[in-house]
């Protein structure tokens, strides 16, 4: 059901541009005023919502730890899960960004009724999907700035050839549009086959995926099947950077499909889940170094609260504490 | 109080099939006797919070008799610590429901109810975050998995927050570290405002700030308690040692959890530690003011552990001591670990601790100024300054449980180990994924191991106790030992509900089996007066 809710708004999504751009033939909206506007509310989205968490401040050191600490010299410590130092504060989330090292971790539990047993498999297939999929999708994001750069640098000439290095077809076939592809498939799947997944999917969960979806394909029909004009693409992207657009007659419906979805895509994208791209870096378990011991760390809220002072606490008990022999203050 | 099921009849009930009604359709939870937890007493949270319009009530009453803002008092906390605290922002923001936590919770896995699923927890929270705090969630509402703040949700959050032992397993697999431990403290704080609380945790509260300790245990009965073991001590060994008490002056404070002096076996621990310290001539003292490590503190809200965990450094600065040593317990250490010197600091009248028998400086506490008692005696065992007979231990063949917090909330991992490969022969590990950084709770943490809450402790538990089983059917393993005063109360009754035949210990009392003391008579019998291996006649 949740999905469905999903799958009925990213085809309208589909249909609007194929209505506007196509049947109306508003290509100036959809081409130039709508990419405008996308991109503006996701920098501005982007940076509102980074703002925001700044602005909370981080009361308390707590880093969760996933190994040994710095202690006595002769204990080795583990410098990455337990970083004691910058440094390695710094190692521990390259891997963790890059190379999702926590989701690295993964097991599955088993539990075999009969013999009482719980099992704990090592379970690497999330880690693959994710990170497969975030791969690919870097990559293809890194060959689409072709079309908005003149002359290409050559790093995104080199990306784009590592990518099509098959060498199968005519256009190339580019690995990473049948990894995200199979990538996405698979985040899709889990959710809808594993039922504790579908239990706690919401809409915007699988909004997120179709939306992804549509992009990719709508790509690929343009790249293969209904061959666009890349020239005048690039006429028109390359407009849109040096902000003298232009827009020419030629293009297709397709064209304007593919780029009406991520503009959605730019627009929702500060407001969801999606923004785990940018909070993974403020998250306090992780950026934190385990060296609470070490330095002390300031909460710029802390306020004084109520005690129950040593002196209140001996007019209490003194009676007693000098007929037990224990040492009081005051006689 | 309600009847446990058998394990048999417990493992069989365990469906990890979530049911098909959506979950934002809260149904209000079943509270049954155990598996929730008696709410606190008027009285304590009048007197501690001096919270006003507190009444008797029981969770399973249809009508819970709110205030009537009790939504606006609900709204005005939450937006008060979004401003306050950057993870609960973040976390409430950034969670992509990939279920990697969600088989990490050893709730989860003992229940197979879906809202003991690290995510939807936290989603339990987040569900009215979304539709009241955020943009989206105000247009979209439900399809953006909003809901409305109902009595029923409140129950929810009643429930399932009482059912988190912020044990942070969660945490250490999330991608995003997304902590559930800290949306449960925040959301014990929101129900805190309303009055709603547990009685266990409240007791142990109010009583650490009136008395000095969890357990109400004044001064003078302190005292007796203290000379009571050193009574035992001698018996065993045949050495009368004494027991500083609020003695100004002294080199180091000794602080550890009240659980230690209150009830086997975590005295035996607590008597280990006395003989250690003897047999160094350390010049020491306890307290019986700061009489207790632990803090429930943590618990109940940020306030309320700060303001119990003052007393450690204000009577180290009253004693003059130079440097704390705290004893063997898991909460206790993740307050002193991460949170004392943030809270209370700077303890700028301590020294660095130093370690007087051996000169070790203990540089990875040089501001907060507190050592951890397995960091202490590793130090002493490394400089060789012990006589131990680690022979005395052969009748125990020991595994090591790690503390939740000491492992993922401080990375105190081999000191323990070092300690105990050195004061027993016979040490075997639990398989890799239960214990160090990915070790499972004893089920009983964060102020859950009352009663009433038995059973759910016994499912939380299951996870911890079927690796136990795994190595006592596999190396005939007899003693669970852990560095924590919880587990020595908790883990008793889970290992006698499913390994019977597996004892608990601290790690000290092991030490104290195999420390062999100068001048000491030959020793009969262990610290629980059980027959020493070849003395079983
Ligand atoms: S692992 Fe983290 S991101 Fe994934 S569902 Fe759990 S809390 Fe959310
Ligand atoms: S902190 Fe522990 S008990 Fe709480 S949700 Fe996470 S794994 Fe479960």
């Amino acid at each position: 059901m949740n999905a469905l809710y999903a799958l009925i708004m990213v085809l309208a999504l589909v249909i609007i541009p194929l209505l506007g751009a196509g049947a109306a033939g508003w290509h100036a909206l959809f081409g130039v005023v709508l990419p405008y506007l996308a991109f503006t509310v996701f920098v501005l989205g982007f940076l509102y919502r980074v703002v925001k968490w700044g602005r909370s401040p981080v009361p308390f050191k707590i880093p969760t730890t996933g190994g040994q600490q710095e202690s006595l010299p002769w204990i080795r410590q583990n410098r990455i899960d337990s970083p004691s130092t910058k440094t390695g504060t710094v190692i521990r989330m390259i891997l963790e960004v890059l190379l999702f090292r926590s989701l690295f971790r993964n097991t599955r539990v088993r539990l075999f009724k009969d013999e009482t047993q719980l099992s704990y498999g090592s379970s690497k297939f999330l880690w693959l999907g994710a990170l497969a999929f975030h791969v690919s999708f870097f990559v293809i994001l890194a060959r689409h700035m072709r079309f908005f750069t003149e002359p290409v640098p050559a790093l995104f000439n080199w990306i784009e050839t590592l990518d099509g290095i098959m060498q199968v077809g005519v256009p190339v076939l580019f690995a990473t549009e049948i990894v995200i592809l199979l990538a996405l498939a698979y985040l899709f799947l889990r959710r809808v086959l594993v039922p504790q997944l579908r239990y706690i999917s919401l809409p915007t969960d699988y909004f997120a995926l179709f939306l992804l979806f549509a992009i990719v394909i709508s790509g690929i029909l343009m790249r293969y099947f209904v061959r666009a004009d890349i020239v005048d693409i690039k006429t028109l992207t390359m407009g849109l950077i040096q902000l003298q657009p232009e827009v020419p007659e030629s293009i297709g419906a397709l064209f304007y499909t593919h780029l009406f979805l991520v503009c959605s895509l730019l627009v929702y994208f500060p407001w969801s889940k999606l923004m785990h791209l940018g909070g993974v870096f403020l998250s306090p378990t992780r950026n934190m170094p385990n060296d609470n011991r070490m330095r002390r760390h300031v909460n710029p809220w802390n306020y004084p609260v109520k005690l129950h002072t040593y002196e209140e606490w001996e007019d209490e008990y003194r009676d007693k504490m000098k007929e037990a022999g224990i040492p009081v203050e005051k006689e | 109080m309600a009847q446990t099921p058998s394990p048999d009849n417990l493992v069989q009930s365990i469906d990890y099939t979530p049911p098909r009604k959506n979950w934002l359709d809260n149904v209000p939870p079943e509270f049954r006797l155990g598996n929730f937890s008696y709410p606190a007493k008027a009285g304590e949270l009048e007197s501690f919070f001096g919270y006003e319009g507190a009444k008797e009530w029981s969770p399973m009453d249809e009508d819970w008799q709110l205030p009537e803002n009790w939504q606006e008092i609900i709204y005005e906390g939450f937006r008060e610590r979004l401003e306050k605290y950057r993870s609960l922002k973040v976390f409430m923001d950034i969670c992509v429901r990939c279920g990697a936590c969600a088989d990490k919770c050893h709730y989860f896995i003992g229940s197979g109810d879906p809202k003991n699923m690290p995510v939807l927890r936290a989603e339990l929270l987040r569900s009215i975050y979304r539709k009241d705090f955020t943009t989206v969630g105000k247009i979209l509402g439900r399809l953006n998995g909003g809901r409305a703040l109902t009595q029923d949700v409140l129950k929810e959050w009643f429930m399932y927050f009482y059912q988190c032992t912020e044990c942070r397993r969660c945490s250490l697999f999330c991608p995003y570290g997304i902590d559930t431990a800290e949306i449960t403290m925040m959301a014990r704080e929101l129900m805190n405002l309303l009055g709603i609380q547990t009685n266990w945790i409240m007791g142990p509260v109010t009583n650490c700030f009136n008395v000095g300790n969890h357990l109400g245990i004044p001064p003078h009965t302190f005292k007796d308690i203290v000379d009571f073991m050193v009574d035992d001590i001698e018996d065993i060994t045949g050495k009368r040692i004494e027991v500083p008490l609020n003695k100004k002056g002294a080199d180091i404070l000794f602080v550890t959890p009240s659980g230690d002096y209150f009830a086997d076996p975590g005295t035996y621990t607590f008597m280990g530690y006395l003989m250690l310290f003897h047999e160094l001539g350390l010049d020491y003292t306890m307290s019986t003011y700061a009489a207790e490590g632990g803090n429930f503190g943590l618990f109940t809200s940020q306030e309320a552990m700060k303001r119990l965990n003052a007393k450690i450094y204000a009577e180290a600065e009253r004693l003059g001591v130079n440097w704390i040593l705290g004893g063997e317990c898991g909460h206790m250490w993740r307050v002193l670990h991460q949170y004392m010197d943030t809270m209370n600091g700077p303890a700028d009248f301590l020294s660095v601790p130093r370690n007087p028998i051996t000169g070790t400086v203990f540089h990875n506490a040089k501001s907060t100024g507190m050592v951890h008692i397995t960091e202490f005696t590793a130090d002493l065992i490394k400089n060789n300054v012990l006589t131990l007979d680690p022979s005395r231990n052969d009748n125990k063949v020991v595994t090591y449980h790690d503390s939740c917090n000491p492992s993922r909330g401080m990375g105190l991992l081999e000191e323990p180990r070092y300690v105990l490969n050195n004061v027993c022969n016979q040490f075997f590990e639990m398989p890799e994924q239960t214990i160090r950084e990915q070790t499972f709770c004893c089920g009983s943490g964060a102020g859950l191991n009352n009663d009433e809450f038995t059973e759910m402790r016994m499912r939380g538990g299951m996870p911890r106790a079927n690796a136990v089983k795994h190595v006592h059917d596999k190396h005939g393993v007899n003693m669970l030992s852990c560095v924590c005063a919880i587990d020595r109360a908790a883990l008793p009754p889970l290992m006698n509900y499913w390994v019977p035949g597996v004892d608990v210990t601290g790690v000290h009392e092991l030490v104290a089996n195999a420390l062999v003391m100068r001048g000491e008579k030959e020793r009969e019998t262990d610290l629980r007066g059980e027959p020493l291996p070849g003395k079983e006649d």
